[in-house]
């Protein structure tokens, strides 16, 4: 059989005497030679050459300000400050930390952040993954750009703007509590609840991002495939969509967590007398004037992601990011 | 020749009694002002290995994924075993697809991937790993039930996604170009592969591809899809023997079209027909006059060699003929130095049946 000779549009005349007669051999000359370049290829010969000239800058960057200051933080922890000079003394001294680990009000203070951030997190989980599935996979591709950029544009507006504008939803005969009135609710004013409100609001984006890319790595055919071999929708999300968006999501929760620990700004202009571990370190640093009881208490936040990272790369959840 | 499924009106090809797996029924698919499906009418007969043969675009892949329930029709109705699926989601129909890029899930190994029609269908789990085995022994790899799907090659990959496929035991099978990734020999190897498993399961199968010569291979009927719609139903005999549009001769085959009265010979019962390139003699020394010692209802025509091109089995030899259009011969056997044959004098001649004359004026 000679099947395979197939040639689309085949009959009729082939146009001046069919593929043996090429053209005339191109001539030298016409095209611009590609000129050289020692220094290029130098590098392309020596990778090491290469590497050291793409890593010396942000190596010595990572090693002087990132390393090198939260290993000052470190020492400076094992500081402590004069009472009656407010001077700092080098001596050695375990007394910061053991104070920010043991005192029970650091110790509830502790707890508090970490519940916010929970509650932080989760809240931007739920509602990041409806959302982000809604603009990878239901969305036309008009309103995708639309909705991303709806969701990236808070970010170009000031923390410190959209903290305060919190502060007039939340404030007494703010929006919420006249958007609450007919349904009997009240606005929970300046409170723990208003913190992790206005956090879960600031830190969405960093939510979304990461799993709407995760989304977007979700091949549409296995959505197909699971539907195809009879799974109803609930199950296709509970069995295809969420074990292959579990990086993604912890990518997300990573953020919103670690951000919120950190955080002592919203819990100032909307928190009232909520106190996070972050408002503990900025008093220190500030009116106590005590720089190495806020570095024992900046370790605390610290020790938590790491543990978190730990926990999180036990499942393995990090292998496939 | 003629098949019903290319008159919405007919009656079933079968036997009445037998209700054709797979009916559609002036099926259209509008994808923004394109119709992607134009108004396809056909029957898939119960345990026929049927190919959707077509170039890229011709709708031949919207009407599989309409037949899954991937896309919902525009208009038209699709019926599997006599009852309207129309409208239904793909998890209500008895319909399984092999993916063109298997669509494996890459977090579960290749039992889990195979047990997952049963475990949705609520099968316990003893069970449905128990079969999943059974199905991944079947396709030859029972050895690697706790790998994923990244640790295998393409080969294997499809035969993972045609098991998972398989063992939900589903009425029709779907398969969109499965073989398209794989490689000449391993494709080869699969479509055997596929014939025998179609036969001694006796399911349905509907094949999806644009390679003529798999469809021809492997079908028990084509369907050759053209712009939405489709062009000519048929055996594979019948397709590559007596296309019945210029389209068709084309694309199955290569094909010499010729107008009716070429070069004095007698016009037939159409305005062109078709000779397939190993159906021309070609001559190499002779002139229009000896032409003599063929059949006498043979045809002869004089030319020039524009080129040869050697294809290993034989030679395509390019020969404008005097009367206009070049056709292509097939020469079996061996040639002369292809090179010198440019611009070499012959005669093609073709015996009266081997004309087949085209229905259109194409």
């Amino acid at each position: 059989m000679s099947i395979q000779l197939s040639q689309p549009g085949a009959p009729g005349p082939l146009p001046g005497g069919g593929p043996a007669q090429s053209g005339a051999p191109a001539r030298h000359g016409d095209v611009p030679r590609a000129r050289t370049s020692a220094l290029s290829g130098f590098l392309y010969r020596s990778p090491r050459a290469r590497l050291a000239g793409l890593l010396t800058a942000p190596a010595g960057w990572l090693v002087l300000v990132y390393i090198a200051a939260l290993a000052a933080l470190l020492i400076t922890a094992l500081w402590s400050v004069d009472s009656f000079t407010g001077k700092v003394s080098q001596a050695w001294t375990l007394d910061n930390i053991k104070q920010a680990v043991l005192d029970p009000v650091y110790q509830g203070i502790a707890l508090r952040t970490v519940w916010i951030a929970v509650l932080v997190t989760v809240i931007d989980a739920v509602v990041a993954i409806p959302l982000a599935f809604f603009i990878a996979k239901v969305a036309t591709a008009r309103w995708q750009r639309l909705l991303l950029a709806a969701v990236l544009m808070p970010l170009w507006a000031s923390y410190l703007v959209k903290a305060y504008a919190w502060r007039n939803v939340l404030a007494e005969g703010g929006l919420l509590e006249w958007l609450g009135a007919p349904l009997g609710l009240n606005s929970p004013g300046y409170s723990e609840t208003a913190v992790v409100l206005t956090l879960a609001y600031i830190w969405l984006p960093y939510m979304i991002l990461p799993i709407h890319a995760g989304f977007e790595k979700v091949p549409d055919n296995l959505l197909e495939a699971s539907g195809d071999l009879g799974a109803k929708p609930w199950a296709t999300l509970r069995l295809v969509v969420m074990p292959l968006l579990v990086p993604s999501v912890i990518a997300g929760t990573i953020f919103t967590f670690s951000l919120t620990l950190g955080d002592y700004i919203t819990a100032q202009i909307v928190g009232g007398k909520t106190q996070m571990l972050g408002t503990v370190v900025y008093s220190n640093v500030g009116a106590a004037n005590n720089l190495p009881f806020a570095s024992a208490i900046s370790l605390i936040p610290i020790v938590i992601i790491m543990i978190y990272l730990l926990v999180v790369r036990r499942t393995g959840a990090l292998d496939e990011l | 020749m003629s098949e019903t499924a290319q008159s919405p009106t007919a009656a079933p090809i079968t036997a009445p009694a037998e209700v054709p797996a797979i009916r559609l029924r002036k099926l259209v698919k509008t994808f923004g002002d394109v119709n992607a499906v134009d108004g396809v009418d056909l029957d898939i007969r119960q345990g026929e290995f049927f190919s959707m043969l077509g170039p890229s675009g011709s709708g031949k892949t919207t009407v599989l994924r309409m037949i899954a329930g991937f896309e919902l029709p525009s208009s038209g109705t699709i019926e599997l075993d006599g009852a309207d699926v129309s409208t239904k989601a793909p998890f209500e129909r008895d319909v399984n697809t092999v993916f063109q890029d298997y669509a494996l899930f890459p977090h579960m190994s290749l039992i889990d991937n195979v047990a997952y029609g049963l475990r949705v269908r609520g099968m316990g789990k003893n069970e449905r790993r128990e079969r999943a085995a059974q199905a991944l022994e079947r396709v030859q790899l029972g050895k690697f039930v706790a790998r994923r799907p990244a640790q295998l090659s393409g080969g294997q990959r499809q035969r993972v996604a045609l098991a998972r496929a398989l063992v939900v035991e589903p009425k029709v099978l779907l398969l969109d170009e499965p073989l398209g990734a794989l490689d000449l020999k391993l494709r080869q190897q699969m479509q055997i592969e596929l014939k025998e498993l179609q036969r001694s399961l006796g399911i349905t199968f509907i094949f999806v591809t644009h390679d003529q010569e798999e469809a021809l291979t492997m079908s028990d009927r084509i369907g050759v899809f053209s712009n939405g719609r489709i062009a000519q139903t048929g055996s594979a005999h019948e397709i590559y023997r007596s296309p019945q549009t210029a389209f068709v001769a084309n694309f199955v085959g290569t094909s010499n079209i010729l107008t009716a009265g070429i070069g004095g010979t007698a016009s037939g019962p159409g305005a062109s027909f078709v000779v397939r390139p190993e159906r021309l003699h070609l001559n190499w020394e002779a002139t229009a006059h000896d032409a003599g010692h063929l059949t006498p209802g043979a045809r002869v025509l004089a030319g020039r060699v524009t080129s040869a091109v050697y294809v290993g089995h034989a030679t395509q030899v390019h020969v404008e003929l005097d009367a206009g259009p070049t056709v292509i011969a097939l020469v079996h056997g061996d040639v002369p130095d292809t090179d010198a044959l440019k611009g070499h004098r012959v005669t093609v001649a073709w015996a009266e049946h081997d004309a087949v004359w085209l229905p259109d004026a194409a």
